[in-house]
């Protein structure tokens, strides 16, 4: 079925996520859709399913326009979406699963169901206990399930955002036999990924995305470098940096290891000294995050030493990692950062106790005051902070580190930020350098990355690259080994 | 206009929630048969129609008071300590553990009775700090926990009754030996009103009120209640600030039930918590953070709960009406607290 997307733009707030994007998919195709973090990929694919509403744009589905309230609806007209996560019920059976949001019988029937699912697996070579609860299935199988559920209901299109995080290299070979078999039948494939031999290995097409709009579209023939150019564009922001004469070493990583629901981080090496800033570039779910975590004691580790100013803290959890002078800088500010219901003068009185067991109120409001002067927040002393945009959410998180701190840990400094807030976090952060603080961040910006980091580390699939120097590394050359090229040349990880 | 229409919100909520909820009363009183302003008029005259019903309104109000600002503690560091209740029936159990223990010792009054408190909030602090403990380290949701933890309570105190405690002779319902007199907290003549209870009662609340607006101990305990996961990252320690948070809110259960063993019962009694653990989460959840409208909420709630004693004398009516006017207004209020949140939301 051909689909074409026209002019489909959508806003968060202040975020433009899709800016008149227009793309057409002609039928039985697999169209891969590239991009980085936040460039409108999972939007735009959103948009399609029936997940989200466009704010204006049009849907043709085989030359036909369509308007989807509901997910329900997409599915009907033949467009299934397998989500990043799972959307899936782990404490159902595979069967359960199976059978869920098909539409018709109140009752229905399970022994059908039974019958179709087994069909439909070993048409494709999977195997499934159809009584066996979903949350003792791995990833992959998860979503080959899925995949069966959105065949059995009929659907035309499939859409994969990011479905090769997680499973293993057997699961995803079976996943390409699987989806190039569902091309040559004539459905139509839209791949999302920002792997980019994945994309060249798999995809008929190639468009990709950047900042919500179109940067391109490509059929083969094409080079990586086109690609990687087309995904991060050119360098705006010069590298910066003034060399920093090394201090001691305050955080020092001996093959450390790590693990989530689904990651290993592969054993690591890294010492980061005083006055350092060291950032650590990838996708989203390359490790990056884990990594950041281990460091705080926030995620345990499997292996290795942690030692924070040379003392071994392996095993220890955040609050002696934090009394060691380690702070860390969630990049959900209002979940994760900062209280929403209190304001300013709260959090200061929170993160630096009174010495008695009152608080003095009209001081510690002055003292926020000082803060807000300090650090240019637009807001008073006693504005919730959920009231801030994000630009001030993001200084009074700064506002809240005071010296002596050894390392400071941040998750995207300047997400969401207009260019003027981002220089100013980025010269707080420099000041805690000047003090001797060491700093890790991490972020989805290579520009960034670039511009602020002494070394650069470089996260794909829970490895990590030895630490590069970013005056020697082209922005190209930084592109593929992210997309996971010339990891064996480039970076012996 | 948009300022007329916010100040509508936030006072107009409560004044409807109150009104829905009396008007369901007046419409089930009507289906009983009954005229609802007869039966109105009849509970005011039931709490405040004599010295000695304003009394009986005032020995409620006491614990209730205490139980209540207990549960503001609990509220601010977003815990629902539904076991308030078995930590009423510890705090009372040891009160009596204490007295029996001691009564015949050559002490003076006043010192028992000063180690019979300590126990007694002793008790309840340790009790709730057990639901507490459920939590952070078995991570037993603290509903759950406090329910069961009722359950053993009210086993305990049936068990101390009916087996090592019960009166020479015959366990019985009506509970323990009573203590002699010089083991009570003096109460006015021809009441079980002591003025003991409404100051112990004012004092919690003055303390906690200060505790959660001034002291830093509070202001941790908001902030845990508010977002854990972000005050554990400011540096916060989260698990030990509500095991804090559970073991006040447990001593001030605790102290209730010191005043129900030596102010109105004057020995343990099966029912000894009388309910007002579950009646101060009604007043709690009403009143929120406000700390001072625990006191002229629990008043309203205790005229409530004595008032409604007439309802059978006058009309032939179930007492129990009261508790369900008191379920009526926490609805209502609760209603139209929700209806204000979504217009807010959507304007």
């Amino acid at each position: 079925m051909d689909i074409i997307l026209k002019e489909i733009r959508k806003t968060f707030g202040r975020v433009t996520a899709s800016d008149r994007v227009t793309l057409a998919v002609p039928g039985g195709t697999i169209q891969g859709l590239l991009g980085e973090n936040g460039a409108g990929k999972s939007t735009l694919m959103k948009i399609l399913s029936g997940y989200l509403r466009p704010d204006g744009g049009e849907i043709l589905l085989g030359g036909k326009p369509v308007v989807f309230r509901h997910p329900a609806d997409a599915v009907r007209a033949g467009v299934g979406m397998l989500h990043q996560d799972p959307l899936d019920f782990p404490s159902l059976t595979v069967l359960e699963n199976f059978m869920s949001g098909r539409p018709g019988h109140f009752f229905p029937s399970r022994a059908a169901a039974r019958r179709r699912l087994r069909e439909l697996a070993a048409t494709f070579g999977f195997a499934f206990d159809p009584r066996a609860y979903l949350d003792t299935l791995t990833v992959g199988e998860r979503q080959q399930l899925e995949v069966l559920r959105l065949l059995s209901l009929d659907v035309r299109v499939l859409i994969l955002d990011e479905p090769t995080t997680g499973i293993s290299a057997a699961q995803k070979a079976q996943l390409f036999e699987t989806l190039r078999r569902l091309s040559a039948e004539g459905r139509t494939i839209l791949f999302v990924s920002h792997k980019l031999d994945e994309v060249e290995s798999l995809c008929h097409r190639v468009a990709v995305l950047r900042a919500g709009a179109l940067a391109g579209a490509l059929t083969p023939p094409y080079t990586t470098a086109e690609l990687v150019t087309l995904m991060f564009g050119r360098p705006v922001v010069p590298p910066q940096r003034q060399p920093q004469a090394p201090g001691r070493p305050v955080l020092e990583l001996r093959g450390v290891s790590a693990v989530d629901d689904r990651l290993r981080l592969a054993p690591l090496d890294l010492d980061i000294r005083a006055g350092e800033v060291v950032g650590l570039a990838g996708l989203t779910g390359s490790g990056q995050r884990l990594l950041l975590r281990a460091c705080a004691g926030l995620v345990r580790t499997t292996a290795g030493t942690v030692r924070i100013g040379g003392r071994d803290l392996t095993g220890h959890a955040f609050p002696s990692f934090r009394g060691h002078g380690v702070v860390f800088v969630p990049t959900a500010r209002l979940e994760e950062g900062l209280i929403g219901d209190m304001d300013l003068a709260e959090h200061l009185q929170l993160v630096h106790p009174p010495r008695g067991l009152f608080i003095d109120w009209p001081r510690a409001r002055a003292t926020a005051d000082e803060r807000i002067r300090e650090f240019a927040i637009r807001g008073r002393p006693d504005t919730r902070m959920r009231e801030l945009s994000g630009g001030n959410q993001q200084r009074a998180l700064l506002s809240l580190l005071a010296p002596p701190l050894a390392l400071i840990l941040i998750e995207e400094p300047t997400r969401g930020l207009d260019v003027e807030s981002a220089v100013a976090v980025w010269i707080r952060l420099r000041a805690h350098c000047q003090a001797g603080a060491a700093i890790l961040f991490l972020s989805s910006d290579l520009d960034e990355i670039r511009a602020h980091s002494d070394r650069i580390v470089v996260c794909f699939c829970g490895r990590s690259s030895p630490p590069l120097d970013p005056a020697t590394m082209d922005i190209e050359t930084l592109g593929r080994l992210i997309g996971g090229k010339g990891w064996d040349r480039e970076a012996a990880g | 206009m948009i300022r007329a229409r916010s100040l509508w919100l936030r006072t107009g909520g409560p004044v409807i929630g109150v009104g829905v909820a009396v008007l369901a009363a007046a419409g089930l009183l009507l289906l009983a048969g009954a005229s609802p302003l007869e039966a109105f008029r009849q509970m005011g005259l039931g709490a405040f129609g004599s010295v000695n019903r304003l009394a009986d309104v005032l020995v409620v109000w006491g614990p209730l008071v205490l139980v209540t600002a207990g549960l503001l503690v609990t509220f601010a560091a977003g815990l629902w300590n539904i076991g308030i209740e078995g930590q009423i029936v510890m705090g009372a159990i040891g009160v009596t553990g204490v007295l029996r223990l001691l009564q015949d010792a050559p002490l003076p009054p006043w010192l028992v009775l000063s180690i019979a408190l300590a126990a007694g909030m002793t008790a309840g602090a340790a009790w709730a700090v057990l639901a507490g403990l459920l939590k952070t380290i078995g991570g037993v949701n603290e509903i759950f926990g406090g329910l069961g933890l009722n359950f053993i309570a009210s086993a305990l105190i049936l068990w101390l009754i009916f087996g090592p405690w019960k009166r020479p002779g015959i366990g019985s319902m009506s509970g323990t030996e009573p203590f002699p007199e010089s083991l009570g907290l003096p109460t006015l003549a021809g009441t079980r009103l002591s003025l003991w209870s409404l100051a112990l009662g004012l004092a919690a609340v003055g303390a906690i009120a200060l505790l959660l607006s001034r002291s830093a101990l509070g202001l941790r305990l908001r902030a845990v209640g508010l977002n854990a996961r972000a005050a554990f990252l400011l540096g916060v320690p989260t698990w030990r600030n509500l095991l804090v948070a559970f073991g006040l809110c447990g001593a001030l259960a605790g102290l209730a039930g010191f005043v129900q063993v030596t102010a109105v019962y004057h020995r343990l009694i099966p029912s000894i918590s009388s309910g007002y653990g579950f009646l101060g989460l009604l007043v709690a959840l009403i009143i929120r953070y406000r700390a001072v409208w625990v006191v002229p909420v629990a008043a309203f709630f205790a005229a409530i709960t004595i008032g409604g004693i007439q309802l059978p004398i006058a009309l032939q009516l179930d007492s129990s009406l009261s508790g369900v006017l008191q379920g009526l207004l926490v609805l209502g209020v609760l209603f139209s607290d929700g209806l204000r949140h979504r217009a807010a939301a959507r304007s």
